[in-house]
């Protein structure tokens, strides 16, 4: 009996690997929790794609939940994610900004204008120096930022449908009040 | 049309998959030889079919069928054909249907080189790869139709990606996998052995042709893609261990332990469980690597395709056929006895000390790959697990298994003794420890990575010279003449001394290029004179060139040394517009002694760039080595041991025996 049980070790080896791997395929090795979440958005001002005259500074968010989108006209997964932006531009509580990152102006107002603006402002970031600060590493990404400029949430990748009623609607509600 | 045929095609011969697993094994059981006797047709049908599949596919990218989903989004009208032959394994569709189509080759032949093998045996082991082929093409059928339509057909492809257009992805890929699929030979062989409830010499000696051909693709395989991120990917670096690179290093260990313990099992009729063992450790290993890289469990430079579902059916896959190997083997194997008894200090102990060691390799790698998905399924937070743990503990494994293969080969089997050992190994010894204080001293440099480097590197090369030497020697009473005398030595031996060369090379290649490689990252304008060493590297500008589907700024660099012209080398930053990516293409100057290896980063204001320069010396080694271990393992085949296919097996092990103790008699 002894002897045959060690013939079993290598199958029980596999049989656990399985489970890990089992569990593995439910995980998302591509998210990385951001090292900004819970501390404070890097501040900055930037010129904004409709007036570039005009900037848009952090500051000028104090006291209000918002959300800031970083995307860019060369990005694919951004096109992917636009109609969902623009069903959540419908509801009261969301503040979308959008950060048009290493992007010219002209493609991005071209794609703006053939698929609707979701954001309340777009500020352009050309040559990345905002997206650096903020640990942009894929596009889209969006931050969820608080009363006091404090990042609370970022997803990486597409918003989908689940993330944003299980997490950042409810998020952006309770910190609302 | 076409590609409805190459769909239709797969379906068949999936269902000849399904025919050729299971009838032949319930007629080898019920004594039905009318069953039993489908396995090679049907397998022989199989392959048919999937070779019109895959020439289906090959044909719609050929002439841009751009209402076929994979076509569409891996290939472009613009693409040059030599990748548009690259882009049919570019995407994660066509890269399984390859993985099919090699398994099928392997199944073909086996039904035509398997001539001589005893009646059941073949028709289980037939069985057994048709058993596999089963979950591969229902894999391919069900979650990964590379004939999937796209209606309305898309105008123009969204291209391949630009990384992957490079000769070396037309070869890597299928080179690669014919080794990854070639260790599902061993492993039919393995799992009929535990069915038939024979494992003997016999068994061994027709496995081993097969894991040494599987081993040498695999081998030339692993290379071609270091190379690739040698030189494509600008970073200078020839292996990040990265978690699709140790998917098939992983193999490649086991089966490197595998190739040497079955040269036990036959030579000796020892280690059967072990190599058994191995034998569906090596090919388990394979398909493990498919699912780390298919299923997007593990993050990796290679991002390829994630979705759950397919992950989902790959894992189920590796339940059944290792799952099912592993619980068979554990039902027969304990019933195969243990095999002849040897000493402590024989050749036989030196092998399994081989053996321990590269499965212990193995593991590491296997632990520091898995180990991010382990912590992270256990809610211990996101690490990664980087170079400096594969260099630290790999090594520390190696090293040691280095020193032993030195001594291996000269140690007899089942007996030896340490002091007649230690006197052949004098001058080995003597060479190593001299070569590895006086080649750092060369190089101007000492450090302790080097000199174990430099003397393990030396000690092997040193060690297989030795036995080189003793043999002719041995034998120089009976043939005088040298020439007839290194001719009388069987091509075995020498493919062992060419492998065994190379691991010393490469080495060499590994270690010198760690110690030794400079590199520089600078802001260079026109006319700027970059100096490394004594050389000079002279920024001449850039400028625009439009390849087939890029436009690229292509700078020019010329190279001096003492004010002569030694290299023009011309690194590309290009832009590949229907990605809309950016590649960097370095060029090199490849060398005996060293490379010269330029790539643009950045471009800067007034023409000035951004650039990166390396020395690499000695590189270049490091790939020959892996030539030269290919190189053996061709060799080995050439022995005309193994080209007895069509002999009886009773008189071939007879003959094996004595030809076995020519071979390996020190």
């Amino acid at each position: 009996m002894k002897r045959t049980a060690k013939f079993l070790i290598p199958l029980v080896l596999f049989l656990i690997a399985v489970g890990f791997l089992f569990k593995g395929l439910f995980l998302d090795p591509h998210e990385v929790p951001s090292p900004l979440v819970g501390k404070p958005a890097p501040a900055f001002t930037a010129p904004l794609l409709s007036e570039p005259s005009k900037r848009f500074n952090t500051a000028d968010m104090k006291g209000k939940v918002w959300l800031l989108n970083v995307w860019a006209s060369w990005c694919v997964a951004c096109r992917e994610e636009h109609p969902a932006l623009m069903e959540m531009a419908k509801i009261s509580e969301i503040a979308t900004y959008g950060l048009d990152y290493k992007d010219t102006d002209a493609e991005a107002q071209a794609v703006i204008d053939a698929n609707g603006n979701p954001y309340k402002e777009i500020m352009t970031d050309a040559d990345g120096k905002i997206g650096i600060d903020y640990g942009v590493y894929g596009v889209p990404e969006t931050y969820v930022i608080d009363k006091l400029g404090i990042i609370r949430y970022k997803q990486i990748g597409p918003i989908t449908e689940q993330a944003f009623f299980s997490k950042i609607l409810p998020l952006v509600k309770a910190l609302q009040t | 049309m076409i590609p409805e045929i190459g769909h239709f095609s797969l379906i068949l011969a999936f269902c000849f998959a399904i025919v050729q697993g299971t009838l032949p094994l319930i007629g080898v059981w019920q004594h039905k030889p009318m069953l039993a006797n489908v396995a090679v047709p049907a397998a022989r049908l199989q392959f048919l079919f999937i070779a019109i599949a895959f020439i289906s596919l090959d044909y719609s990218f050929y002439v841009d069928d751009f209402s076929v989903l994979y076509v569409a989004s891996t290939s472009n009208s613009q693409l040059p054909i030599m990748y548009k032959l690259a882009a049919i394994w570019g995407g994660h569709e066509g890269s399984m249907l390859l993985w099919v189509s090699m398994l099928g080759l392997w199944t073909m032949a086996v039904t035509i080189y398997a001539e001589a093998l005893p009646q059941t045996f073949k028709i289980r082991l037939i069985a057994v790869m048709g058993m596999v082929s089963i979950g591969f093409l229902a894999f391919v059928i069900f979650t990964s139709n590379p004939f999937e339509r796209l209606i309305p057909a898309a105008l123009d492809g969204r291209d391949l990606n630009p990384l992957l257009q490079d000769p070396g992805m037309v070869f890597h890929p299928p080179v690669l996998y014919m080794g990854y699929v070639g260790f599902s030979v061993a492993f039919a062989f393995a799992i009929a052995a535990l069915l038939d409830g024979k494992l003997d010499i016999t068994w061994a000696r027709w496995t081993r042709p097969w894991t040494t051909v599987a081993w040498v693709f695999l081998t030339l395989g692993i290379a071609f893609g270091s190379k690739w991120a040698y030189y494509e990917l600008g970073w200078g670096g020839w292996w990040f261990w990265d978690a699709v690179e140790n998917a098939s290093f992983m193999p490649w260990l086991v089966g490197t332990a595998l190739i040497h313990s079955l040269a036990v099992t036959e030579k000796r009729d020892a280690f059967k469980v072990w190599t058994v063992l191995l034998s569906i450790s090596a090919f388990s290993l394979s398909l493990l690597g498919t699912f780390l890289v298919r299923s997007g469990v593990l993050t990796s430079v290679h991002a390829f395709a994630t979705d759950p579902r397919r992950g989902v059916f790959i894992l189920l896959y590796l339940v059944v056929v290792i799952g099912g190997a592993l619980l068979l083997f554990a039902w027969r194997a304990p019933k195969v006895g243990l095999g002849e008894k040897f000493d402590v200090v024989s050749r036989e102990s030196m092998l399994l000390a081989n053996n321990v060691v590269l499965v212990a390799a193995a593991g590491s790698v296997l632990l520091g790959t898995m180990y991010p998905l382990l912590m992270d399924a256990l809610g211990a937070g996101k690490i990664s697990v980087g170079p400096p743990y594969f260099d630290a503990v790999f090594v520390a494994i190696m090293a040691p298994g280095l020193f032993l293969m030195g001594l291996g080969p000269l140690a007899k089997w089942k007996k030896a003794s340490l002091p007649e050992i230690g006197a052949r190994l004098k001058v080995a010894a003597v060479i190593s420890v001299i070569s590895s204080v006086l080649v750092p001293f060369i190089m101007g440099k000492m450090s302790l990575m080097v000199v174990v480097g430099v003397f393990l590197a030396f000690w092997v090369g040193s060690t297989s010279l030795i036995l080189l030497a003793n043999r002719v020697k041995s034998r120089s009473a009976a043939t005088p003449n040298l020439v007839d005398n290194l001719k009388g030595i069987p091509l075995a031996f020498y493919g062992m001394f060419i492998a065994h060369l190379g691991i010393g090379v490469f080495i060499l290649g590994v270690t010198l290029v760690k110690g030794y490689e400079s590199e520089q990252d600078l802001r260079m304008e026109i006319n700027d004179v970059a100096k490394i060493g004594n050389l000079n590297f002279t920024f001449e500008g850039t400028q625009t060139i439009k390849g087939p589907n890029y436009e690229s700024q292509q700078g020019t660099f010329t190279v001096t040394k003492n004010g002569k012209a030694v290299a023009v080398l011309h690194p590309e930053k290009r832009f590949y517009p229907v990605q809309g990516s950016v590649m960097t293409e370095a060029d090199i100057s490849p060398g005996v002694i060293k490379d010269l290896y330029v790539s643009l980063g950045e471009p800067l204001e007034k023409g000035a760039w951004s650039v990166r320069i390396y020395i690499k010396p000695f590189v270049q080694w490091i790939w020959a080595g892996a030539i030269l271990m290919a190189l053996g393992g061709f060799c080995a085949l050439a022995d005309k041991r193994y080209r007895a296919r069509n002999k009886k097996l009773s008189q071939g092990s007879k003959e094996g025996e004595q030809e076995a103790h020519e071979a390996f008699a020190s």
